[in-house]
């Protein structure tokens, strides 16, 4: 089953190398990686999505936990949460395109930032799925360039991850 | 405040962290540190012949006394040289501190000359590491590592110093700190109460329930704890390997070591409880044989500090997640308190189950392997005469392969702390340098190092150091002129096909190599004389013995797990299957 686990670690330097290692050392995967300073610079705040039946996940936030960096792990998945993605894409857009991929654009409720006389650039923001179909919608042959962020995320209600 | 240089600062913090001995080799990274060593008395450095077994001096002196290590090496190929020993301390969770020089700031990440990311490199074999940037951070660093390296689930830390942080010429003030706090790192303090109130009442509900307990225990100090509850409820217990001497071997409810060379009666035992308490024991694939396979009728409680090593290979049915001896503790008051009681029957007719288990397939009832004669001396026979001229009271450190096997299975610790081998990496090479650090920490004990003539080798240059510091350990080498464990595998799984696993006459004398390096050499080819010049080897109480003793090649240890199977499909001799 697919995961969000969010980790509030130490902002030192080496500290992600160990939270990646730890990933590879033991076969877990990572799908996407999201890292930051929070609004305490000693802290930094890891968001990443991962699969895995229970057992695997329940090992993996065991050693997110026991790694001497990390503050807090919490899956964000066990409880109502909201998640996000950004995506920004380059698209070939010439005459006829144009108008067909500024509405499709629109209904995802996208912007385009970005203009010249061949191509779009695009941002959308989302939960992964619309990010998926949006791309789906626009049809690969059109994107010329892609980035995703990963997904960052935070739980329902006034629950929140902090010391 | 005192003010200080950064290479004095690592050497006063070591002292102020208690250290009284540290094993290093030196190097260009690390000479600063060296010459501040030079000008104290506080702590004293041993000079090892390779940094691999500095690292396992280090562990030997931790796993004999339960403080922490300390290991000093130099940058480049003296922080690689340490790897194996730090990977051997981390499977095995052994404390210690392991501080590398590494090249100037500036120089790093550039290729310098002798230039390695040891933090890097050594990530996925240490509990945490540091790199110090400033010198005025040294001493709260080496604070901050003996303090994780000790505490909860211990384990080997890097501390890697920059040559110029410890720089003489540079002097900020001294002050280690009194107490240390780290907002990331709580490691717990007592199992939930909740869970052990659980664990009794499915304990106590037992008809034929079983303690399993390993390391931890030993680790944990919780040795006296585990036999208070074992003889309160008169239930058998079985150790890992790692386990040995945490409960007394002599006693008759001890079952054995357990696993893929375990007792017939641990293995069966386990394969046919209701309850299985495991303490501070990792559930390792060497102890389970196939998982799904594993103790199918047990409802399994287990003791751990680390809550990793819970549910990672077998379902717990009861996880109590603390340290051990805290938790036993806890156990005890409330079996004590306890209204119901176990089944008074139930335990009587499952100890008449065991000892006809013991009757039928043990080792310790009768001799399983033919009798050494003449000069057939059988390797079981050697470890038997080892325990009787100790009375089954030294240190045994010990290499890896089948002698390693042999010491565990016939050398029976009454005591932690005295059975000293590398089990999860199962690292040959570390037997002498153990013996060398258990030792120095134990001048007047008897200390043995079990090996083979193919293990001895892959740290024999560490017989100097012994002379240098005057280290009097009896290295008892069981010669079968062969890679023996690799051999019987070979005999048992690739129809004797003996694919570098022997030496072809190259072996050399080791009687003479001892002497050339000062000590005694005493060679033993007949049984017959085995016991008398046992004896005169450890008569020799200043002295390093290197025993040489000739065994018969084509023994096999058993009992041996089959693969893939349960805990009780057991090979019980050559021929012989459960
Ligand atoms: C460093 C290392 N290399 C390889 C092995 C694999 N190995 C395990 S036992 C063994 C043979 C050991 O031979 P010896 O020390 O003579 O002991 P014996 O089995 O003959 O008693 C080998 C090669 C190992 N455990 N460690
Ligand atoms: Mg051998």
């Amino acid at each position: 089953m697919r995961r969000i686990i969010s980790v509030l670690m130490e902002n030192e330097p080496g500290s992600l190398s160990r939270v990646v290692g730890l990933f590879s050392q033991r076969g877990y995967n990572i799908d996407t990686l999201t890292v930051a300073p929070t609004e305490d610079q000693t802290l930094s705040r890891l968001t990443m999505t991962t699969h895995g039946n229970d057992q695997v996940i329940e090992q993996i936030t065991k050693h997110l936990n026991k790694l001497i960096d990390v503050v807090k792990v919490v899956d964000l998945t066990e409880g109502p949460h909201i998640e996000r993605e950004l995506m920004l894409l380059k698209v070939r857009a010439s005459d006829a395109q144009r108008a067909e991929i500024k509405r499709c654009v629109d209904i995802f409720r996208g912007q385009i930032i970005d203009v010249n006389t061949n191509a779009y650039t695009v941002q959308i923001v989302g939960n992964s799925d619309k990010l998926d179909a949006f791309i789906q919608a626009v049809g690969d042959a059109d994107i010329l360039e892609l980035v995703r962020s990963g997904v960052s995320g935070l739980a329902r209600g006034e629950k929140s991850l902090r010391l | 405040m005192e003010l200080l240089s950064g290479g004095d600062i690592v050497v006063r913090a070591l002292k102020d962290a208690g250290v009284k001995h540290i094993w290093g080799y030196p190097g260009g990274a690390a000479l600063h540190i060296y010459d501040a060593l030079f000008k104290q008395q506080d702590v004293q450095h041993i000079l090892v012949r390779h940094e691999q077994a500095a690292v396992h001096a280090a562990d030997g002196h931790s796993r004999s006394t339960g403080e922490v290590g300390a290991v000093l090496v130099t940058s480049g190929p003296g922080a690689t040289n340490a790897i194996t020993g730090i990977a051997t301390a981390y499977m095995d969770s052994i404390p210690m501190v392991v501080i590398s020089g590494q090249v100037p700031r500036e120089k790093i990440g550039g290729d310098a000359f002798q230039e390695t990311d040891m933090v890097g490199i050594s990530r996925p074999i240490v509990k945490h590491s540091f790199l110090v940037t400033d010198a005025k951070d040294i001493a709260s660093v080496i604070a901050k590592a003996f303090y994780i390296a000790g505490t909860g689930r211990p384990g080997p830390v890097v501390v890697d110093i920059p040559k110029d942080v410890t720089d003489p010429n540079h002097r900020v003030p001294y002050e280690y700190p009194e107490k240390i706090k780290i907002r990331s790192y709580q490691p717990t303090t007592k199992g939930h109460s909740g869970q052990i109130k659980r664990a009794i009442k499915t304990l106590l509900a037992a008809k034929r329930p079983v303690i399993y307990s390993g390391g931890g225990v030993v680790l944990g100090e919780a040795s006296s704890q585990l036999t208070e509850l074992a003889k309160l409820l008169n239930v058998p217990v079985t150790n890992t390997l790692m386990g040995l001497g945490a409960y007394p071997g002599t006693d008759r409810q001890f079952l054995g070591m357990l696993g893929m060379h375990g007792t017939y009666e641990a293995n069966a035992a386990m394969h046919h409880a209701d309850v299985i308490l495991a303490v501070g024991a990792r559930f390792d694939d060497r102890v389970t044989n196939t998982p799904n396979k594993f103790c199918p009728s047990a409802k399994i409680i287990h003791i751990d500090v680390d809550p990793t090593s819970i549910s990672k290979t077998v379902a717990i049915d009861i996880p109590i997640v603390g340290p051990c001896d805290a938790v036993l503790q806890e156990m005890i008051a409330q079996v004590e308190r306890s209204s119901s009681q176990l089944d008074e029957t139930a335990i009587a007719e499952w100890w008449t189950q065991i000892d006809e288990w013991r009757d039928r397939h043990g080792i310790y009832s009768k001799p399983r392997h033919a009798p050494s004669e003449g000069n057939i001396i059988k390797p079981q026979d050697v470890i038997k005469t080892l325990f009787k001229v100790t009375n089954g009271d030294a240190y045994v450190t010990s290499d890896v392969g089948q002698h390693q096997m042999f010491a565990a299975q016939y050398y029976l610790f009454d005591k932690p702390r005295r059975w000293i081998n590398s089990g999860g990496l199962g690292t040959m090479g570390f037997g002498l340098p153990a013996a060398m650090g258990v030792q120095l920490a134990h001048p007047d004990a008897a200390v043995a190092c079990v090996t083979g003539e193919g293990s001895i080798q892959m740290c024999i240059q560490e017989l100097s150091t012994c002379t240098q510091y005057g280290l009097p350990v009896k290295i008892i080498n069981l010669n079968n002129q062969a890679l023996g464990m690799v051999r019987q595998w070979q005999d048992m799984q690739y129809s004797s096909r003996y694919s570098s696993s022997l030496y072809e006459d190259s072996l050399p004398d080791f009687v003479k190599l001892a002497e050339s390096y000062g000590h005694v050499g005493i060679r033993v080819t007949h049984f017959d004389e085995l016991e008398e010049k046992m004896a005169e080897c450890f008569s020799l109480k200043d002295r390093v013995v290197f025993m040489d003793i000739c065994v018969d090649r084509s023994e096999h240890v058993y009992p041996m797990h089959v693969a893939p199977g349960s805990m009780r499909d057991m090979w019980l001799s050559k021929t012989e299957r459960t």
